[in-house]
């Protein structure tokens, strides 16, 4: 029963964090999950997010098991 | 189709030219092929860029692209698409992505290597990390895909 969390580019680095995992509790949303990763820092604006290598908005709800990305805009190409 | 991601640099010329002769059925039925190369620069922003890191999201990065390539293939009458894309460390002059687009007619091609290459700006998790003269930055935002004169 748990959620997988991965965090990029400068997210990973401002958190000094690039992976976590939390216990699923039910009615977790990509929100919620982020508070308790970021240990209460505010939700970035413009962070773009993804469940399951999908991108989502902030108040998807998720499954146990699910793997929850977030990260800054995508700068490829 | 085709989708690479590549951690040690490449040779687009070279890339087109293997993928040409592995498809060589195809020689014929194509009339045009649109190719755009993106390589990193020695500057941004009025700075001077040393080197560069590029990141991803493994898995998500592949699947994206192919969507991309799969949405570009039902809206335009295409014949092949190869989209390769570099991801780890990178100097100036080496070479980001290649876009290849073969169609019948040169319309298609050029459409749809165009909006290829823009979604894949907007929609690839991919993230450049540029390195200056003092410390490093990460690039916050690509840069439009239209000149002034177009928008």
């Amino acid at each position: 029963m748990s959620i997988k969390i991965k965090l990029f580019a400068s997210l990973a680095e401002s958190l000094q964090r690039r992976e976590a995992t939390l216990d699923y509790v039910d009615g977790m949303t990509v929100r919620s999950v982020w508070a308790e990763v970021s240990e209460g820092a505010p939700f970035p604006s413009g962070v773009m997010m993804a469940v399951n290598m999908a991108y989502c908005e902030a108040d998807a709800t998720l499954n146990d098991g699910d793997e929850v990305a977030y990260f800054p805009p995508v700068t490829g190409g | 189709m085709a989708v690479e991601i590549y951690d040690k640099p490449f040779n687009p010329w070279h890339e087109l030219q293997q993928y040409q002769s592995k498809h060589a059925e195809l020689l014929g039925k194509y009339g045009a092929t649109a190719v755009f190369v993106g390589s990193m620069r020695d500057f941004n922003e009025d700075e001077d860029v040393h080197a560069m890191t590029l990141e991803h999201y493994p898995g998500m990065t592949e699947r994206h692209l192919e969507e991309i390539c799969s949405e570009a293939n039902q809206r335009w009458d295409l014949i092949e698409i190869l989209v390769i894309h570099r991801v780890g460390d990178l100097q100036p002059g080496d070479p980001i992505v290649l876009v290849a687009v073969w169609s019948a007619h040169r319309a298609a091609a050029f459409e749809a290597s165009r909006h290829v290459m823009e979604d894949l700006k907007t929609r690839a998790p991919f993230w450049k990390k540029e390195m200056l003269s003092q410390g490093h930055r990460w690039v916050a935002k690509n840069s439009p895909g239209t000149t002034s004169n177009n928008s």
